[in-house]
């Protein structure tokens, strides 16, 4: 199909953006890579196997484009890409009157769909040509201000697309033009929302979530793909009398400022309709205030929520009172595959507090936790639930509490893999440590991650780490040498029996999935993002951003 | 009941007023702290520019805080951050979305929940409002009442720890003589012995304080054929590793596997190699034993 069509397109002579059908969502990751992970399971496990162990290493540089953030940004062709291409036209909205500057930061994910690429950072969207990178429009979005930390990628439903932005609002524009159709607020500024996520497409549900450093309660949200209207609302905590997980605050106003807000886009199971997600860290978040006595629900939990209704289907909490701030964001993993021997459908999740869990996907029952960082220190107990119960001797302390891993966590949110083929599961880590210190002794707490100061002690290593989901053991992990520890990037895995990431040097690099080893790499200086495949004109491409460019490498 | 409920209150203000005293007053008017750097996964660069409401006139702040005092102080203390009766005003939603006292006003006059009504009306409502607005807000919260010292370890048992710990490589009488006296401050003495330096990249948002005398990592290349090479490290990876020279020039080796051997000497390691064993109170004890180093 795809090969026929991209003929037509060529006699044509224009370059036209097609619409996305939302049922192709459903299928396995493959030729295109139309939503945040590629398709709904959040394995980035590709099915193409064009470049594969015994080719990779002629893996050639197809092209690169520089970006350029802002209404500065306006007209194609910078970075040394253009020659002869019509400028780009720039579309300006916004509701506030700021530039938040060209400093341009791609750390999300980028859409593939028939032969167009769109990708995003704060306060701005990009279409590009997928065959040499030119730019087809470039969508800037004046603010109003607000955190502007990053934005995780679009989402695309026929022919529109939808953005977040840090001041909070959802934009839908047209994939062919950029132009807008209509904006609506997702979140309330004057609360210190931010909206950073990537939102999901799920039929005709258009999924949002919101980002918060203060107190305010973390939701999800499902709108209407045409109108932006909404069609329920998801709260992480409970909001009023009698809301289930209220027994877990010490009041009903701390439940309601105790965040748990939802950053970084979930997964979804087509057959049970439920969409499952991470929650972020209750708040305060270092503080130990009356109002946040008990386990607070459901922060730093697994939800699934039905897609159609907004109720939750069941949820697990891997963390109880979390005091470290680690969200557990970062996006689940849907697998099918043996248990105990038993065939079993699972959620697949590595935490930023230095546990990894197997759980039930159909039920949310509890399966498996198990330590993948070596220096982690905080844990008491893994209680008969298999949660990871706090020593609170390891909370932020007057005198000062070494604890690891440090608050960047274990690992976070930058998207983890599997891969069928070796049943293991792959995420970056990092054994850091850092003294916290309790520095607000007010017995009401801090607001938001206020109350504390964290020391940094440096690291004992950075890895690539895999994972077997069956006994929770680290299979291999790729220690990066140096003295340094940063948290690598995002996984990709691939049929062609390779694994592609970016290490903490700037390479991107192709490993053996079954052990490591390394088969390929390019030195790019910088990685920023997960890498993507797709296919075009019949060749495998593998696309890459560092910071401010995109890179596409593919077989001649 | 009532009665020792308000005099625990006043008890509790006034100490909270005393140890204010001793951390800097914080100008409501100062923004929010942006992001840290290492602000953890969340990526650095986060802005954290929040609008800040303008400066308000003197007058009506002075107006307003005498209101609050008068009306809103017992339940939700002076700093609006909440007391045993009522909530935190300053996270309040409706606050935070309140411009000059519209959305408080209702709630003031009608009542609401626990909270009686109170007779007041527009423009005093809109005097308090002014100095409730007046407060700074934001998720990265000043700490207002920090604790005046960290040192709760005992120095006797710390001087034993530093025999096991640190005395093969340390002396208090040679190289650490006069440690407390060169770094006063024991929280920055305390994550100077864990990890002098700071502990370098991606370890969160330390970094501050006094230098300490931390020679460079060097590194030692053996190519297949010829001479060691050794230098200072100026950066590795899985294929490349470069060093600087005693003259300043930079040398770089491919990296294959194992070869050329590497060997990297981080005078850093043994902090690191202890870091998994010690307990907190250990670090206490050490903090206490080394501020006694005069």
């Amino acid at each position: 199909m795809r090969l026929l069509l991209a003929p037509f397109i060529l006699i044509a002579g224009t370059l036209a953006a097609q619409p996305l059908d939302p049922a192709a969502l459903t299928k396995p990751l493959g030729d295109s890579w139309p939503t945040y992970s590629g398709d709904y399971s959040g394995r980035r496990y590709s099915s193409l196997k064009q470049i594969n162990q015994s080719n990779v290493k002629s893996l050639t540089l197809a092209w690169t484009t520089r970006f350029t953030a802002g209404a500065g940004g306006a007209g194609g062709g910078r970075g040394g890409f253009g020659g002869g291409a019509a400028a780009a036209p720039i579309i300006i909205g916004g509701e506030g009157t700021a530039d938040a500057g060209s400093n341009t930061n791609i750390r999300a994910s980028v859409l593939e769909v028939n032969g167009v690429l769109y990708l995003s950072t704060p306060d701005n969207a990009w279409a590009v040509d997928a065959r040499d990178g030119h730019e087809l429009w470039h969508y800037f979005w004046k603010t109003k201000g607000g955190t502007h930390i990053g934005n995780r990628g679009l989402a695309m439903w026929g022919n529109w697309l939808y953005l977040e932005t840090p001041d909070d609002y959802l934009i839908c524009l047209d994939a062919k033009t950029g132009k807008e159709r209509w904006h609506k607020e997702i979140a309330n500024f004057n609360q210190q929302y931010f909206s950073t996520m990537a939102p999901i497409v799920i039929g005709n549900h258009v999924l949002t979530g919101t980002g918060n450093d203060l107190d305010e309660p973390g939701y999800v949200q499902a709108r209407d793909p045409e109108t932006g209207d909404v069609q329920w609302t998801f709260y992480t905590v409970p909001m009023k009398k009698g809301d289930p997980g209220l027994e877990t605050w010490g009041s009903l106003d701390g439940a309601k400022h105790g965040a748990g807000n939802v950053w970084i886009p979930g997964s979804y199971d087509p057959e049970t309709h439920n969409y499952i997600f991470g929650t972020g860290n209750p708040s305060p978040a270092y503080t130990n205030p009356p109002s946040r006595d008990g386990d607070n629900l459901y922060t730093c939990s697994i939800v699934a929520i039905n897609v159609d209704t907004g109720k939750m289907s069941w949820y697990y909490q891997l963390n109880p009172h979390d005091t470290h701030d680690w969200d557990s964001t970062e996006t689940p993993i849907l697998i099918d595959g043996e248990f105990n021997g038993k065939p079993r459908k699972m959620v697949l999740h590595a935490d930023r507090n230095g546990y990894f869990f197997t759980l039930d996907r159909l039920t949310g029952e509890h399966l498996l936790t198990s330590k993948f960082s070596e220096a982690v220190n905080w844990v008491k107990e893994i209680n008969a639930k298999g949660q990871t119960i706090r020593d609170p001797l390891k909370d932020s302390i007057v005198p000062g509490a070494l604890v690891s891993p440090n608050n960047g966590g274990a690992t976070n949110w930058p998207p983890a893999a599997y891969s069928p083929d070796t049943g293991l599961f792959y995420v970056p880590s990092n054994d850091a440590y850092a003294m916290y210190y309790l520095t607000e002794t007010d017995p009401r707490g801090a607001m938001g991650l206020g109350g504390k100061e964290e020391d940094g002690l440096g690291s004992l290593g950075s890895f690539l780490t895999a994972i077997d989901y069956k006994t929770g053991k680290v299979a291999w992990r790729h220690r990066y040498p140096g003295t340094g520890g940063n948290l690598g990037n995002g996984i990709l895995t691939t049929a062609g029996k390779l694994l592609f990431a970016g290490d903490v040097s700037g390479n991107l690099v192709a490993y053996d999935p079954a052990n490591g080893k390394i088969l390929w790499h390019t030195r790019l200086g910088n990685v920023s993002n997960a890498p993507e495949t797709y296919v075009l004109d019949g060749h495998q491409y593998i696309l890459i951003a560092t910071g401010d460019s995109l890179f596409a490498f593919t077989l001649y | 009941m009532k009665q020792a409920t308000f005099a625990k209150m006043i008890l509790m203000l006034t100490a909270a007023a005393a140890l204010w005293a001793q951390a800097p007053p914080q100008n409501p008017q100062t923004p929010p702290a942006g992001a840290p750097a290492a602000r953890g996964g969340r990526g650095a660069g986060g802005g954290g520019a929040y609008p800040q409401r303008p400066p308000a006139d003197p007058a009506v702040l002075e107006r307003g805080k005498a209101l609050y005092g008068v009306h809103c102080n017992f339940c939700h203390g002076s700093d609006a951050r909440g007391g045993e009766g009522g909530p935190n005003l300053l996270r309040s939603d409706m606050v935070l979305n309140d411009q000059s006292g519209e959305r408080i006003a209702p709630v003031v006059q009608g009542g609401k929940g626990e909270m009686p009504k109170l007779e007041l009306n527009n423009n005093q409502i809109s005097d308090i409002a002014t100095y409730i607005h007046s407060f700074r807000v934001g998720g990265y919260d000043i700490s207002r009442m920090v604790p005046p010292s960290i040192l709760v370890g005992d120095a006797k048992a710390g001087e034993a720890a530093f025999k096991a710990k640190c005395a093969s490589c340390h002396s208090a009488t040679g190289d650490l003589k006069g440690l407390g006296t060169r770094i006063p401050d024991a929280k920055l003495l305390q994550n100077g012995f864990l990890m002098p330096g700071g502990g370098g990249r991606g370890g969160g948002r330390g970094g501050r304080g006094p230098s300490f005398n931390v020679p460079p990592t060097t590194v030692t290349v053996t190519p297949a054929s010829g001479p060691k090479v050794e230098g200072r490290l100026v950066r590795i990876d899985d294929f490349l590793v470069t060093l600087s020279e005693a003259d300043g020039g930079q040398r770089s080796f491919r990296r294959d596997g194992d070869l050329p051997k590497v060997e990297i000497h981080d005078p850093l390691q043994p902090h690191k190699d202890l870091l998994p064993t010690y307990t907190d109170k250990q670090i206490h004890d050490l903090t206490a034993y080394l501020v006694t180093l005069k």
